[in-house]
Protein backbone atom coordinates (compact mmCIF):
# COMPACT_ATOMS: atom_id res chain seq x y z
CA UNK A 1 0.00 0.00 0.00
CA UNK A 2 1.32 3.31 -0.50
CA UNK A 3 0.15 6.77 0.76
CA UNK A 4 -0.07 9.07 -2.17
CA UNK A 5 -1.54 6.55 -4.65
CA UNK A 6 -4.38 8.45 -6.74
CA UNK A 7 -6.78 5.24 -5.83
CA UNK A 8 -6.75 3.37 -2.41
CA UNK A 9 -9.11 0.91 -1.32
CA UNK A 10 -8.81 0.54 2.47
CA UNK A 11 -10.62 -2.23 4.11
CA UNK A 12 -14.11 -1.87 2.70
CA UNK A 13 -16.89 -4.29 3.31
CA UNK A 14 -20.35 -4.39 1.60
CA UNK A 15 -23.45 -6.46 1.89
CA UNK A 16 -26.61 -6.84 -0.38
CA UNK A 17 -29.62 -8.40 1.32
CA UNK A 18 -27.57 -9.74 4.16
CA UNK A 19 -24.85 -11.27 1.63
CA UNK A 20 -20.98 -9.88 1.72
CA UNK A 21 -20.58 -8.58 -1.47
CA UNK A 22 -17.33 -7.32 -0.10
CA UNK A 23 -15.27 -8.62 2.76
CA UNK A 24 -12.42 -6.17 3.80
CA UNK A 25 -10.95 -5.75 0.26
CA UNK A 26 -7.90 -2.99 0.54
CA UNK A 27 -5.99 -2.52 -2.68
CA UNK A 28 -3.86 0.34 -4.43
CA UNK A 29 -3.89 1.63 -7.92
CA UNK A 30 -0.38 3.88 -8.80
CA UNK A 31 -0.02 6.44 -11.15
CA UNK A 32 1.93 5.31 -14.17
CA UNK A 33 0.70 1.50 -14.01
CA UNK A 34 -2.00 -0.22 -15.46
CA UNK A 35 -3.88 -2.50 -12.05
CA UNK A 36 -5.80 -5.15 -13.32
CA UNK A 37 -8.30 -6.41 -10.98
CA UNK A 38 -9.28 -10.17 -12.13
CA UNK A 39 -11.56 -12.40 -10.29
CA UNK A 40 -14.80 -14.53 -10.90
CA UNK A 41 -18.34 -13.25 -11.54
CA UNK A 42 -19.67 -12.34 -7.91
CA UNK A 43 -15.93 -11.80 -6.34
CA UNK A 44 -16.71 -8.11 -5.79
CA UNK A 45 -15.02 -6.22 -8.86
CA UNK A 46 -17.90 -4.30 -10.03
CA UNK A 47 -19.01 -3.34 -6.40
CA UNK A 48 -15.74 -2.05 -5.62
CA UNK A 49 -15.08 -0.18 -9.19
CA UNK A 50 -18.33 1.15 -8.52
CA UNK A 51 -17.41 2.93 -5.47
CA UNK A 52 -14.19 4.00 -6.86
CA UNK A 53 -16.32 5.59 -9.69
CA UNK A 54 -18.64 7.88 -7.48
CA UNK A 55 -21.57 5.25 -8.04
CA UNK A 56 -22.09 3.10 -4.93
CA UNK A 57 -21.60 3.91 -1.52
CA UNK A 58 -19.72 1.59 1.21
CA UNK A 59 -20.70 0.54 4.17
CA UNK A 60 -17.95 -0.12 5.82
CA UNK A 61 -13.72 1.33 4.88
CA UNK A 62 -12.78 3.92 3.06
CA UNK A 63 -12.12 4.63 -0.86
CA UNK A 64 -9.74 7.43 -2.12
CA UNK A 65 -9.40 8.68 -5.39
CA UNK A 66 -6.71 11.05 -6.04
CA UNK A 67 -7.37 11.88 -2.29
CA UNK A 68 -11.19 12.81 -2.77
CA UNK A 69 -14.19 10.62 -1.24
CA UNK A 70 -15.53 9.66 -4.86
CA UNK A 71 -19.17 9.42 -3.02
CA UNK A 72 -18.76 13.25 -2.29
CA UNK A 73 -16.61 14.09 -5.07
CA UNK A 74 -17.15 17.72 -6.70
CA UNK A 75 -17.09 18.22 -10.66
CA UNK A 76 -13.39 19.41 -10.57
CA UNK A 77 -12.35 15.98 -9.62
CA UNK A 78 -14.66 14.06 -11.73
CA UNK A 79 -13.08 15.49 -14.80
CA UNK A 80 -9.10 14.01 -13.37
CA UNK A 81 -11.21 10.52 -13.60
CA UNK A 82 -12.23 8.38 -17.18
CA UNK A 83 -15.10 6.03 -16.52
CA UNK A 84 -15.73 2.81 -18.95
CA UNK A 85 -18.66 0.76 -17.95
CA UNK A 86 -19.14 -2.68 -18.85
CA UNK A 87 -22.76 -1.69 -20.49
CA UNK A 88 -21.21 1.63 -22.41
CA UNK A 89 -23.85 4.15 -21.06
CA UNK A 90 -24.09 4.51 -24.84
CA UNK A 91 -27.02 6.52 -26.14
CA UNK A 92 -28.43 4.68 -28.67
CA UNK A 93 -30.00 7.37 -30.48
CA UNK A 94 -27.03 9.38 -30.94
CA UNK A 95 -24.60 9.25 -32.78
CA UNK A 96 -20.82 8.81 -32.26
CA UNK A 97 -18.90 11.77 -33.18
CA UNK A 98 -21.55 13.89 -31.87
CA UNK A 99 -21.64 12.29 -28.62
CA UNK A 100 -17.72 12.62 -28.05
CA UNK A 101 -17.73 16.48 -28.84
CA UNK A 102 -20.98 16.79 -25.99
CA UNK A 103 -18.70 15.09 -23.60
CA UNK A 104 -15.63 16.93 -24.87
CA UNK A 105 -17.62 19.94 -24.11
CA UNK A 106 -17.72 19.20 -20.86
CA UNK A 107 -14.00 20.36 -20.10
CA UNK A 108 -11.59 22.79 -20.91
CA UNK A 109 -9.52 20.96 -23.14
CA UNK A 110 -11.03 19.48 -26.29
CA UNK A 111 -8.48 16.38 -27.13
CA UNK A 112 -11.03 14.12 -29.13
CA UNK A 113 -8.96 14.10 -32.43
CA UNK A 114 -6.37 12.00 -31.64
CA UNK A 115 -9.04 9.68 -29.76
CA UNK A 116 -11.44 9.49 -33.37
CA UNK A 117 -8.02 9.17 -35.00
CA UNK A 118 -6.18 6.05 -33.22
CA UNK A 119 -9.68 4.01 -32.47
CA UNK A 120 -10.75 4.74 -36.17
CA UNK A 121 -13.98 6.20 -34.91
CA UNK A 122 -15.00 8.45 -38.18
CA UNK A 123 -15.47 5.40 -40.20
CA UNK A 124 -18.53 5.03 -37.98
CA UNK A 125 -18.85 8.15 -36.34
CA UNK A 126 -22.30 9.14 -38.30
CA UNK A 127 -24.12 6.10 -37.67
CA UNK A 128 -26.46 6.00 -34.53
CA UNK A 129 -25.05 3.74 -31.61
CA UNK A 130 -27.67 1.55 -31.29
CA UNK A 131 -26.84 0.89 -34.84
CA UNK A 132 -22.83 0.35 -34.26
CA UNK A 133 -21.39 -3.52 -33.84
CA UNK A 134 -20.22 -4.49 -30.41
CA UNK A 135 -16.37 -3.87 -31.26
CA UNK A 136 -17.47 -0.06 -32.64
CA UNK A 137 -19.48 0.33 -29.38
CA UNK A 138 -16.46 -0.72 -27.59
CA UNK A 139 -14.28 1.64 -29.09
CA UNK A 140 -16.98 4.65 -28.54
CA UNK A 141 -16.85 3.94 -24.66
CA UNK A 142 -12.74 3.77 -24.55
CA UNK A 143 -12.87 7.00 -26.38
CA UNK A 144 -15.39 8.29 -24.07
CA UNK A 145 -13.64 7.66 -20.74
CA UNK A 146 -10.35 9.32 -22.30
CA UNK A 147 -12.37 12.56 -23.38
CA UNK A 148 -10.26 15.08 -21.08
CA UNK A 149 -7.00 13.04 -20.39
CA UNK A 150 -8.16 11.70 -17.22
CA UNK A 151 -5.54 10.91 -14.65
CA UNK A 152 -7.13 7.90 -13.12
CA UNK A 153 -9.34 5.63 -15.97
CA UNK A 154 -11.60 2.68 -15.04
CA UNK A 155 -11.88 0.19 -17.64
CA UNK A 156 -14.46 -2.43 -17.16
CA UNK A 157 -13.76 -5.47 -19.86
CA UNK A 158 -12.19 -3.01 -22.31
CA UNK A 159 -11.43 -5.05 -25.05
CA UNK A 160 -14.34 -7.33 -24.85
CA UNK A 161 -15.99 -8.21 -27.86
CA UNK A 162 -13.17 -6.91 -30.22
CA UNK A 163 -11.30 -8.12 -33.31
CA UNK A 164 -7.76 -9.07 -32.81
CA UNK A 165 -6.69 -5.72 -34.96
CA UNK A 166 -9.11 -3.48 -32.24
CA UNK A 167 -7.62 -5.28 -29.20
CA UNK A 168 -3.86 -4.65 -30.07
CA UNK A 169 -5.54 -0.61 -30.99
CA UNK A 170 -7.32 -0.99 -27.88
CA UNK A 171 -3.92 -1.79 -25.99
CA UNK A 172 -1.59 0.46 -26.92
CA UNK A 173 -3.97 3.14 -26.55
CA UNK A 174 -4.52 1.99 -22.74
CA UNK A 175 -0.90 2.04 -22.49
CA UNK A 176 -0.40 5.33 -24.12
CA UNK A 177 -2.51 6.44 -21.23
CA UNK A 178 -0.20 4.83 -18.90
CA UNK A 179 2.44 6.18 -20.24
CA UNK A 180 1.70 9.71 -20.10
CA UNK A 181 1.21 9.13 -16.03
CA UNK A 182 -2.23 7.81 -15.61
CA UNK A 183 -3.39 5.34 -13.57
CA UNK A 184 -5.14 2.91 -15.07
CA UNK A 185 -7.57 0.11 -13.54
CA UNK A 186 -8.84 -2.94 -15.87
CA UNK A 187 -11.49 -5.26 -14.84
CA UNK A 188 -11.06 -8.58 -17.15
CA UNK A 189 -11.64 -12.24 -17.61
CA UNK A 190 -9.19 -11.95 -20.15
CA UNK A 191 -5.78 -13.64 -18.94
CA UNK A 192 -4.09 -12.62 -21.93
CA UNK A 193 -4.92 -9.00 -21.36
CA UNK A 194 -4.20 -9.51 -18.12
CA UNK A 195 -0.63 -10.63 -19.06
CA UNK A 196 -0.11 -8.37 -22.07
CA UNK A 197 -1.26 -5.31 -20.31
CA UNK A 198 -0.85 -5.57 -16.30
CA UNK A 199 1.90 -3.77 -14.53
CA UNK A 200 0.04 -5.14 -11.80
CA UNK A 201 -2.82 -7.75 -10.77
CA UNK A 202 -5.45 -7.84 -8.08
CA UNK A 203 -6.91 -11.24 -7.93
CA UNK A 204 -10.19 -11.08 -5.72
CA UNK A 205 -12.47 -13.79 -4.38
CA UNK A 206 -15.40 -13.87 -2.32
CA UNK A 207 -15.23 -10.18 -1.44
CA UNK A 208 -11.33 -10.53 -0.62
CA UNK A 209 -8.07 -9.74 -2.71
CA UNK A 210 -6.38 -12.99 -2.81
CA UNK A 211 -3.48 -11.95 -4.60
CA UNK A 212 -1.75 -8.62 -5.47
CA UNK A 213 1.49 -8.11 -7.32
CA UNK A 214 3.24 -7.93 -10.78
CA UNK A 215 2.30 -10.56 -13.12
CA UNK A 216 5.36 -13.26 -12.49
CA UNK A 217 4.86 -12.72 -8.68
CA UNK A 218 1.82 -13.95 -8.70
CA UNK A 219 2.14 -16.84 -11.13
CA UNK A 220 5.22 -17.59 -8.92
CA UNK A 221 3.96 -17.80 -5.66
CA UNK A 222 0.90 -19.97 -6.84
CA UNK A 223 2.30 -22.28 -9.06
CA UNK A 224 2.39 -25.55 -6.91
CA UNK A 225 -0.16 -27.55 -9.17
CA UNK A 226 -0.06 -25.41 -12.64
CA UNK A 227 1.92 -24.64 -15.04
CA UNK A 228 3.58 -20.99 -13.71
CA UNK A 229 0.74 -19.16 -16.25
CA UNK A 230 -1.59 -16.53 -14.70
CA UNK A 231 -4.71 -19.00 -15.95
CA UNK A 232 -3.19 -21.93 -13.54
CA UNK A 233 -2.55 -19.54 -10.37
CA UNK A 234 -5.71 -17.52 -10.70
CA UNK A 235 -7.28 -21.20 -10.66
CA UNK A 236 -5.89 -22.14 -7.66
CA UNK A 237 -6.43 -18.72 -6.20
CA UNK A 238 -10.08 -18.55 -6.24
CA UNK A 239 -10.87 -22.37 -5.74
CA UNK A 240 -9.13 -22.04 -2.51
CA UNK A 241 -11.46 -18.60 -1.97
CA UNK A 242 -14.17 -20.36 -3.01
CA UNK A 243 -13.81 -23.27 -0.59
CA UNK A 244 -12.29 -21.41 2.75
CA UNK B 1 -3.96 18.86 -16.15
CA UNK B 2 -7.54 19.35 -17.89
CA UNK B 3 -10.69 20.90 -15.08
CA UNK B 4 -14.31 20.79 -15.79
CA UNK B 5 -16.22 23.48 -18.13
CA UNK B 6 -18.12 26.32 -15.65
CA UNK B 7 -20.90 24.39 -14.37
CA UNK B 8 -23.23 26.84 -16.42
CA UNK B 9 -21.58 25.71 -19.85
CA UNK B 10 -21.97 22.05 -18.75
CA UNK B 11 -25.14 22.43 -17.70
CA UNK B 12 -26.02 24.07 -21.12
CA UNK B 13 -24.27 21.89 -23.25
CA UNK B 14 -25.72 18.87 -21.87
CA UNK B 15 -29.55 20.83 -22.31
CA UNK B 16 -28.54 21.69 -25.68
CA UNK B 17 -27.85 18.06 -26.11
CA UNK B 18 -31.04 16.74 -24.40
CA UNK B 19 -33.09 19.13 -26.49
CA UNK B 20 -31.33 18.09 -29.89
CA UNK B 21 -32.02 14.20 -28.38
CA UNK B 22 -35.51 14.84 -28.36
CA UNK B 23 -36.03 16.67 -31.02
CA UNK B 24 -34.21 14.35 -33.82
CA UNK B 25 -36.42 11.34 -32.75
CA UNK B 26 -39.10 10.74 -34.69
CA UNK B 27 -41.32 8.83 -31.63
CA UNK B 28 -40.88 12.00 -29.26
CA UNK B 29 -41.47 14.58 -32.00
CA UNK B 30 -45.15 12.48 -32.81
CA UNK B 31 -45.60 12.67 -29.25
CA UNK B 32 -44.75 16.33 -28.26
CA UNK B 33 -46.24 18.22 -31.30
CA UNK B 34 -47.76 15.98 -34.07
CA UNK B 35 -50.35 14.74 -31.62
CA UNK B 36 -51.07 17.91 -30.23
CA UNK B 37 -51.32 19.78 -33.15
CA UNK B 38 -53.45 17.09 -34.28
CA UNK B 39 -55.86 17.37 -31.43
CA UNK B 40 -55.84 20.92 -31.81
CA UNK B 41 -56.88 20.97 -35.36
CA UNK B 42 -59.46 18.42 -34.81
CA UNK B 43 -60.77 19.94 -31.78
CA UNK B 44 -60.96 23.32 -33.98
CA UNK B 45 -62.79 21.64 -37.28
CA UNK B 46 -65.30 19.11 -35.30
CA UNK B 47 -68.03 20.07 -32.61
CA UNK B 48 -67.39 17.39 -30.50
CA UNK B 49 -66.77 16.84 -27.68
CA UNK B 50 -68.64 20.05 -25.97
CA UNK B 51 -65.70 21.82 -24.78
CA UNK B 52 -68.66 24.31 -22.17
CA UNK B 53 -70.24 28.49 -22.45
CA UNK B 54 -67.63 30.43 -24.80
CA UNK B 55 -65.78 30.48 -28.21
CA UNK B 56 -64.70 26.82 -28.58
CA UNK B 57 -60.97 27.84 -29.87
CA UNK B 58 -60.29 29.69 -26.96
CA UNK B 59 -61.31 25.98 -24.97
CA UNK B 60 -59.55 24.17 -27.59
CA UNK B 61 -56.15 26.07 -27.39
CA UNK B 62 -55.56 25.73 -23.74
CA UNK B 63 -56.24 22.48 -23.48
CA UNK B 64 -53.81 21.26 -26.23
CA UNK B 65 -50.75 23.67 -24.26
CA UNK B 66 -51.88 21.40 -21.32
CA UNK B 67 -52.09 17.83 -23.29
CA UNK B 68 -48.31 19.21 -24.84
CA UNK B 69 -46.89 19.18 -21.60
CA UNK B 70 -48.18 16.14 -20.43
CA UNK B 71 -46.81 14.82 -23.72
CA UNK B 72 -42.86 16.32 -23.27
CA UNK B 73 -42.62 16.80 -19.30
CA UNK B 74 -44.14 13.50 -18.64
CA UNK B 75 -44.39 10.62 -21.54
CA UNK B 76 -41.11 11.71 -23.42
CA UNK B 77 -38.95 12.48 -20.16
CA UNK B 78 -40.75 9.16 -18.76
CA UNK B 79 -39.33 6.70 -22.07
CA UNK B 80 -36.04 8.93 -22.27
CA UNK B 81 -34.91 8.39 -18.79
CA UNK B 82 -36.43 4.69 -18.46
CA UNK B 83 -33.85 4.14 -21.59
CA UNK B 84 -30.80 6.17 -20.73
CA UNK B 85 -31.07 4.58 -16.98
CA UNK B 86 -30.87 1.17 -19.12
CA UNK B 87 -28.23 1.26 -21.12
CA UNK B 88 -25.93 3.24 -18.67
CA UNK B 89 -26.57 6.64 -19.84
CA UNK B 90 -27.54 8.21 -16.96
CA UNK B 91 -24.34 6.16 -14.75
CA UNK B 92 -21.76 7.30 -17.18
CA UNK B 93 -22.87 10.77 -17.23
CA UNK B 94 -23.01 10.56 -13.45
CA UNK B 95 -19.44 9.91 -13.50
CA UNK B 96 -17.97 13.35 -15.91
CA UNK B 97 -18.33 17.12 -14.65
CA UNK B 98 -21.56 16.92 -15.36
CA UNK B 99 -22.54 14.52 -12.24
CA UNK B 100 -25.98 13.66 -11.09
CA UNK B 101 -27.15 17.04 -9.94
CA UNK B 102 -26.26 18.58 -13.35
CA UNK B 103 -27.91 15.73 -15.28
CA UNK B 104 -31.11 16.64 -13.22
CA UNK B 105 -30.65 20.38 -13.80
CA UNK B 106 -30.08 20.01 -17.60
CA UNK B 107 -33.10 17.81 -17.93
CA UNK B 108 -35.39 20.34 -16.71
CA UNK B 109 -34.34 23.11 -18.92
CA UNK B 110 -34.46 20.69 -22.07
CA UNK B 111 -37.88 19.80 -21.56
CA UNK B 112 -38.80 24.12 -20.68
CA UNK B 113 -36.98 24.41 -23.75
CA UNK B 114 -39.19 21.75 -26.22
CA UNK B 115 -42.23 23.29 -23.91
CA UNK B 116 -41.65 26.56 -25.33
CA UNK B 117 -41.16 25.86 -28.92
CA UNK B 118 -44.35 23.36 -28.64
CA UNK B 119 -46.20 26.52 -27.06
CA UNK B 120 -45.24 28.76 -30.01
CA UNK B 121 -46.03 26.29 -32.62
CA UNK B 122 -48.90 25.42 -31.46
CA UNK B 123 -49.71 29.16 -30.21
CA UNK B 124 -49.50 30.12 -33.84
CA UNK B 125 -51.28 26.78 -35.38
CA UNK B 126 -54.17 27.86 -32.71
CA UNK B 127 -54.44 32.05 -34.11
CA UNK B 128 -54.32 30.70 -37.85
CA UNK B 129 -57.57 28.95 -36.78
CA UNK B 130 -58.70 31.97 -34.91
CA UNK B 131 -57.81 31.66 -30.91
CA UNK B 132 -57.82 34.72 -28.72
CA UNK B 133 -56.17 34.61 -25.74
CA UNK B 134 -56.82 36.94 -22.85
CA UNK B 135 -54.24 39.54 -23.01
CA UNK B 136 -54.04 39.09 -18.75
CA UNK B 137 -53.93 36.26 -18.26
CA UNK B 138 -50.93 35.22 -20.80
CA UNK B 139 -48.40 35.26 -17.86
CA UNK B 140 -50.55 33.69 -15.79
CA UNK B 141 -50.47 30.69 -18.29
CA UNK B 142 -47.02 30.72 -18.93
CA UNK B 143 -46.81 30.47 -14.83
CA UNK B 144 -49.23 27.29 -15.09
CA UNK B 145 -46.82 26.05 -17.90
CA UNK B 146 -43.80 26.29 -16.08
CA UNK B 147 -45.31 24.64 -12.56
CA UNK B 148 -47.27 21.74 -14.81
CA UNK B 149 -43.77 20.85 -16.24
CA UNK B 150 -42.15 20.50 -12.98
CA UNK B 151 -44.97 18.44 -11.50
CA UNK B 152 -45.07 15.91 -14.68
CA UNK B 153 -41.16 16.23 -15.16
CA UNK B 154 -40.67 15.34 -11.83
CA UNK B 155 -44.12 12.39 -12.28
CA UNK B 156 -41.86 10.91 -15.01
CA UNK B 157 -38.54 10.49 -13.53
CA UNK B 158 -40.23 8.83 -10.20
CA UNK B 159 -41.41 6.30 -13.24
CA UNK B 160 -38.73 6.02 -15.06
CA UNK B 161 -36.68 6.06 -11.74
CA UNK B 162 -38.55 2.72 -10.62
CA UNK B 163 -39.88 0.90 -13.57
CA UNK B 164 -37.93 -1.16 -16.46
CA UNK B 165 -37.50 0.69 -19.31
CA UNK B 166 -40.68 -1.40 -21.24
CA UNK B 167 -42.66 -1.35 -18.80
CA UNK B 168 -41.75 2.61 -18.45
CA UNK B 169 -42.72 2.81 -22.22
CA UNK B 170 -46.15 0.61 -22.25
CA UNK B 171 -47.29 2.88 -18.51
CA UNK B 172 -46.31 6.54 -19.89
CA UNK B 173 -47.99 5.81 -23.16
CA UNK B 174 -50.67 4.52 -21.83
CA UNK B 175 -51.57 7.15 -19.33
CA UNK B 176 -51.18 9.95 -21.80
CA UNK B 177 -54.09 8.33 -23.93
CA UNK B 178 -56.10 7.94 -20.59
CA UNK B 179 -55.18 11.00 -19.84
CA UNK B 180 -55.91 12.92 -23.10
CA UNK B 181 -59.07 11.35 -23.40
CA UNK B 182 -60.43 11.49 -19.95
CA UNK B 183 -57.69 13.42 -18.16
CA UNK B 184 -59.04 16.79 -18.06
CA UNK B 185 -57.04 18.25 -20.36
CA UNK B 186 -58.71 18.37 -23.92
CA UNK B 187 -62.30 18.32 -21.78
CA UNK B 188 -62.97 20.36 -18.85
CA UNK B 189 -63.71 18.67 -15.60
CA UNK B 190 -67.35 19.79 -15.67
CA UNK B 191 -67.71 18.22 -18.91
CA UNK B 192 -66.56 14.69 -17.84
CA UNK B 193 -69.08 11.98 -17.23
CA UNK B 194 -70.65 11.48 -13.41
CA UNK B 195 -68.53 12.06 -11.20
CA UNK B 196 -65.42 11.37 -12.83
CA UNK B 197 -64.76 15.42 -13.36
CA UNK B 198 -64.79 16.01 -9.43
CA UNK B 199 -61.77 13.54 -8.70
CA UNK B 200 -60.16 14.57 -11.93
CA UNK B 201 -60.18 17.89 -10.88
CA UNK B 202 -57.50 16.49 -7.89
CA UNK B 203 -54.91 15.11 -10.76
CA UNK B 204 -52.50 17.30 -11.85
CA UNK B 205 -54.00 16.68 -15.93
CA UNK B 206 -57.13 18.40 -14.75
CA UNK B 207 -55.43 20.70 -12.52
CA UNK B 208 -53.20 21.66 -15.66
CA UNK B 209 -56.42 22.00 -18.09
CA UNK B 210 -58.82 23.75 -16.41
CA UNK B 211 -55.95 26.43 -14.96
CA UNK B 212 -55.02 26.94 -18.32
CA UNK B 213 -58.53 27.47 -19.67
CA UNK B 214 -59.39 29.40 -16.57
CA UNK B 215 -55.87 31.77 -17.40
CA UNK B 216 -56.33 32.10 -21.03
CA UNK B 217 -60.21 33.11 -20.95
CA UNK B 218 -59.63 35.56 -18.51
CA UNK B 219 -61.22 33.33 -15.23
CA UNK B 220 -58.44 34.55 -13.26
CA UNK B 221 -60.56 33.58 -9.85
CA UNK B 222 -61.05 30.20 -10.64
CA UNK B 223 -57.35 29.40 -10.59
CA UNK B 224 -56.44 29.11 -6.61
CA UNK B 225 -58.04 25.59 -7.22
CA UNK B 226 -55.82 24.41 -9.86
CA UNK B 227 -52.35 26.03 -8.75
CA UNK B 228 -53.05 24.10 -5.21
CA UNK B 229 -53.22 20.86 -7.09
CA UNK B 230 -50.51 21.36 -9.37
CA UNK B 231 -48.44 22.49 -6.17
CA UNK B 232 -49.28 19.52 -4.11
CA UNK B 233 -48.39 16.98 -6.93
CA UNK B 234 -45.27 18.70 -7.15
CA UNK B 235 -44.14 18.28 -4.10
CA UNK B 236 -45.66 14.35 -4.22
CA UNK B 237 -43.29 13.86 -7.43
CA UNK B 238 -40.44 15.77 -6.11
CA UNK B 239 -40.56 13.09 -2.64
CA UNK B 240 -41.24 10.20 -4.99
CA UNK B 241 -38.05 10.82 -7.05
CA UNK B 242 -35.56 11.92 -4.10
CA UNK B 243 -36.74 8.79 -2.32
CA UNK B 244 -36.94 5.79 -5.25
CA UNK B 245 -35.06 6.87 -8.04
CA UNK B 246 -32.47 4.83 -8.90
CA UNK B 247 -30.24 5.76 -11.50
CA UNK B 248 -29.12 2.26 -12.46
CA UNK B 249 -31.04 -1.06 -13.12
Amino acid sequence: MTVDAPVQIRDVSHRYAGRPALDGMSWDATAGQITCVLGPNGAGKTTVIEMAEGLRRPQQGDIKVLGVDPWRAPAAHRARVGVMLQDGGLPGSVRPLRLLAHLASLYTVDDRADLVDTLGIEEFGHTATRRLSGGQRQRLALAAALVGRPEVVFLDEPSAGLDPHSRLDVWDLVRSARDRGCAVVVTTHSFEEAERLADRVVVVAAGKVVADGTVSAVCAGNSADGDGTLESAYFALTRTARTA
Amino acid sequence: MTDAAAPAARIRAQAGFESRTLLTNGEQLLVSLVLPALALIGLAVSSAPHLGAGRRIDLAVPGVLALAVVSTAFTGQAIATGFDRRYGVLRLLGTTPLGRSGLLFAKAIAVLAIVAAQTVVLAILGAIFGWHPDAGGIVIGVVLLLLGSWVWVSLALALAGVLRAEATLAVANLIWVLLAAFGGLLVPTDRLPGGLGSVVRLLPSGALGDGMRAALTGHDTSLVGPVLVLLVWGAIGSALVARFFRWSD
